[in-house]
C-alpha cells in the first residue's frame, strides 16, 4: 500500500450510528437522533460541554446503556443481536476511574483479557504494561497507585484484549502535561497500527493535535462532524461580516466571485479571506459593493478558530 | 459460550477469597466452636438424645447449614454488589459475555467458597463430637445444591441492593431467623403442635431436615419432600435470574 493512504481507508465505516436516541429513566433526553459513521482507522474527537451526551453515546455502543431508539452496527454487526462479535472488537477506557482497589495491576489487566475471551498471553500483557510504564508496578495494588497511573491501568485493561476500536472517554482529564503528551503518542501509535480511536475531550487543542475528524455534540445533538483539515483551513482564514441596512434575498451577481455567505436572514454578508494571501480582496469587494448600491451599516472582521467555531455552535444550539 | 470469561471471573473472585482466606475460614471455625461449647456442652448435657443421637452431634448438620446459607448469600451478594458499587461493573457490561456466563462465574465462586467453609465446619465439628454420616453422597449433594441455590439468591440480592444496608438487610432480617427457626438446634417434634405446623411453612426446615437425614438417617419431614424443596428453591432463583436478564433490571440504564 502506498504512503499516505495506507492507514485511513475512510470509505469503510467500522461503526455506524443511525438515529440513535436515549431517554433516561428519569425522563431526561441525553441523545437525540444522532447519526454518524466512524471510519475504519480514523481518530475521531468528540467535543461537547458537560452533560452533552458524549459518555451516553459511547456507553450505548459498548453495551453499558440501552438505547431508546435507533441502531448501531460495529463491523457490520448489530450491537444488540450480535454483541459477542461487536464487543470483542471494542476497548473502552471509561471517564471515571473504577478499579478494584486491592487487586494487583497485572491481575486486573489479565482479568480483562480473559473477560474478553482471549487466552492468557504474558508476553502481550508485558508489552502493554511496558508501553504504559506500568511494568515496574505490575505487582502493586491499585490502591497504592497515583491517579495518573490508575488511568493508565484503565488503558492497559482496554488494550489487554487487542481491540480494533478504542473508546477513550476523557483520557487526559486530570493528567499532567507529560502524561498527556505520552497519551497522544500512544494514540498515534495505536492509530498507526490500524486501531480506530474515538476520544472525548474538553480540550480543543487536544482535538486539534491528534484527531483526523472532529465532532461536536451539545444537548444530545450532533452539531457538526468535519475533517480537522477542513476546519483548520477555516481557521487560517479571517472573516469579514458586512451588516447591511436592509436584508437581501440573494447575493447580487456582480459579487458572485467573492463567494459571500448570507447570514441573519440576509442582513449580513460574510466574506472569508485568507490572511496569508498577498491580496485579501477587501478593497475591491468594498468598491464592488458600493457599485451595487447596497448600503452598509457596519463592518467587522474576526479570526475564526476552532474554539470560536465550537463556542458559536454550542451557543446557537442552546 | 465464552468459557475464558467464566474462568476469568471465577478465578478473580477466588483470588479475592484467597486474599481474605484467613478471615473467611477463621471466623466460622471460631463461631462453630463457640456453638459447640455453649449448645453442645453446656446446654446439651441437660438435653436427652434427640432422634437417637447426642444433642452435640444432632446440631452439626444445622450448624453447617446455618453457616453455609449465610456465607453463600453474603459472598455472592457482595461479589456482584462490589463492582456495582465501585463502577467497575462497566467492564462486565461491555465484555462479550452473556448474563448467564456472568452468573456462572460469580455464583460458582461464591458456592465454592461456602462449600469449603461447610467442609471446614464439618471437620471442626469432628473435633468435638464423633461424626456419623450415613449417606455421604447425599450429604454432598445436599450441601452443593444448598451452596449453589443460596449463592444464586445472594447474587439476586446483590443486583437488587443499592446500598450496603440493603445488602445486609435480607440476610439479617430473613435468612438468619429462618435458619434458627428451621430446626438447626432442635427437632420440630420438640415444639408444641401449633408451632410444628407454623414451622412447616419455613422452607429452610426442609433443607436442614434433609441434610440431617444424610447424617443420621432420621428426619423431621420426608427426604423426598426435602429434595423437592431444594429443587423449588433452585428453580425459583433461576427463574428470577432469568427475569433479571430479560428485563435488564437494575443492571443497565
Ligand atoms: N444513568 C443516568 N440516569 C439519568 N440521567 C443520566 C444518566 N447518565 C447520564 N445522565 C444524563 O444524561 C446527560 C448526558 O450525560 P453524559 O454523561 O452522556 O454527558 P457527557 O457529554 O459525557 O458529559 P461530561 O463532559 O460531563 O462527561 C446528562 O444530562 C446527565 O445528567
Ligand atoms: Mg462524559
Amino acid at each position: 500500500m502506498a504512503g499516505a493512504t495506507q492507514d485511513k481507508d475512510t470509505s469503510k465505516a467500522i461503526v455506524r450510528i443511525s438515529n440513535l436516541s436515549k431517554v433516561y429513566d428519569g425522563g431526561h433526553t441525553a441523545l437525540k437522533d444522532v447519526t454518524l459513521d466512524i471510519a475504519d482507522g480514523e481518530i475521531l474527537a468528540l467535543l461537547g460541554p458537560n452533560g452533552a451526551g458524549k459518555t451516553t453515546m459511547i456507553s450505548i455502543i459498548c453495551g453499558i446503556v440501552t438505547a431508546s431508539g435507533g441502531s448501531v452496527t460495529v463491523d457490520g454487526h448489530d450491537i444488540e443481536t450480535d454483541y459477542r462479535h461487536t464487543r470483542s472488537l471494542i476497548g473502552l477506557v471509561p471517564q471515571e476511574i473504577t478499579l478494584e482497589p486491592f487487586e494487583t495491576v497485572s491481575r486486573t489487566v489479565g482479568f480483562s483479557r480473559g473477560l474478553f475471551g482471549k487466552r492468557a498471553d504474558k508476553g502481550y500483557i508485558e508489552k502493554v504494561l511496558r508501553s504504559l510504564s506500568l511494568w515496574d508496578k505490575r505487582n502493586d495494588k491499585i490502591v497504592t497507585l497515583s491517579g495518573g497511573m490508575k488511568r493508565r491501568v484503565l488503558i492497559a485493561k482496554a488494550l489487554s484484549h487487542e481491540p480494533r476500536i478504542l473508546f477513550l472517554d476523557e483520557p487526559t482529564a486530570g493528567v499532567d502535561v507529560e502524561l498527556r503528551k505520552d497519551m497522544w503518542k500512544l494514540v498515534r501509535k495505536l492509530s498507526d497500527d490500524g486501531v480506530t480511536i474515538i476520544l472525548t475531550t474538553h480540550y480543543i487543542e487536544e482535538a486539534e493535535t491528534i484527531a483526523d475528524r472532529i465532532g461536536v455534540i451539545n444537548r444530545g445533538e450532533l452539531l457538526l462532524v468535519e475533517n480537522k483539515d477542513t476546519l483548520m483551513q477555516r481557521m487560517g482564514k479571517k472573516q469579514m461580516e458586512i451588516s447591511l441596512h436592509s436584508p437581501i434575498d440573494a447575493v447580487p451577481d456582480a459579487l458572485a466571485s467573492y463567494r459571500l455567505e448570507r447570514a441573519n436572514g440576509g442582513s449580513t454578508l460574510i466574506y472569508t479571506y485568507d490572511t496569508k494571501a498577498e491580496r485579501t480582496g477587501i478593497t475591491k469587494l468594498l468598491a464592488d459593493l458600493n457599485a451595487t448600491g447596497l448600503k452598509l451599516r457596519d463592518l467587522q472582521t474576526r479570526q475564526s478558530s476552532l474554539e470560536q467555531i465550537f463556542v458559536d455552535l454550542v451557543r446557537s444550539s442552546s | 459460550m465464552n468459557t475464558q470469561a467464566v474462568w476469568a471471573i471465577y478465578r478473580f473472585e477466588m483470588a479475592r477469597t484467597g486474599r481474605t482466606l484467613l478471615q473467611s475460614l477463621v471466623s466460622p471455625v471460631i463461631s462453630t466452636s463457640l456453638y459447640f461449647v455453649v449448645f453442645g456442652a453446656a446446654i446439651g448435657s441437660r438435653i436427652e438424645e434427640v432422634d437417637g443421637v447426642s444433642y452435640g452431634a444432632f446440631i452439626v448438620p444445622g450448624l453447617i447449614m446455618l453457616t453455609v446459607l449465610t456465607q453463600s448469600i453474603s459472598n455472592a451478594s457482595f461479589g456482584i454488589y462490589f463492582p456495582k458499587f465501585l463502577g467497575s461493573i462497566y467492564e462486565l457490561l461491555s465484555a462479550p459475555v452473556s448474563f448467564f456466563e456472568i452468573v456462572i462465574g460469580y455464583v460458582g465462586a461464591a458456592a465454592t467458597k461456602s462449600l469449603m467453609i461447610g467442609m471446614i465446619i464439618l471437620m471442626t465439628a469432628g473435633l468435638f463430637v464423633p461424626l456419623q454420616i450415613d449417606h455421604p453422597v447425599w450429604m454432598l449433594i445436599f450441601l452443593v445444591l444448598t451452596c449453589v441455590t443460596f449463592s444464586l439468591i445472594g447474587f439476586i440480592i446483590g443486583i437488587w441492593a443499592d446500598s450496603f444496608e440493603k445488602l445486609q438487610l435480607v440476610p439479617i432480617l430473613v435468612v438468619t431467623p429462618l435458619v434458627f427457626l428451621g430446626g438447626s438446634f432442635y427437632s420440630i417434634s420438640m415444639l408444641p403442635p401449633v408451632w410444628q405446623t407454623v414451622t412447616l411453612f419455613n422452607p429452610v426446615l426442609y433443607l436442614i431436615s434433609g441434610f440431617r437425614w444424610s447424617f443420621y438417617g432420621a428426619a423431621d419431614v420426608s427426604i423426598e419432600l426435602s429434595i423437592t424443596m431444594i429443587g423449588v428453591f433452585l428453580a425459583s432463583s433461576v427463574a428470577i435470574i432469568w427475569w433479571i436478564f430479560k428485563t435488564g433490571y437494575k443492571i443497565k440504564s
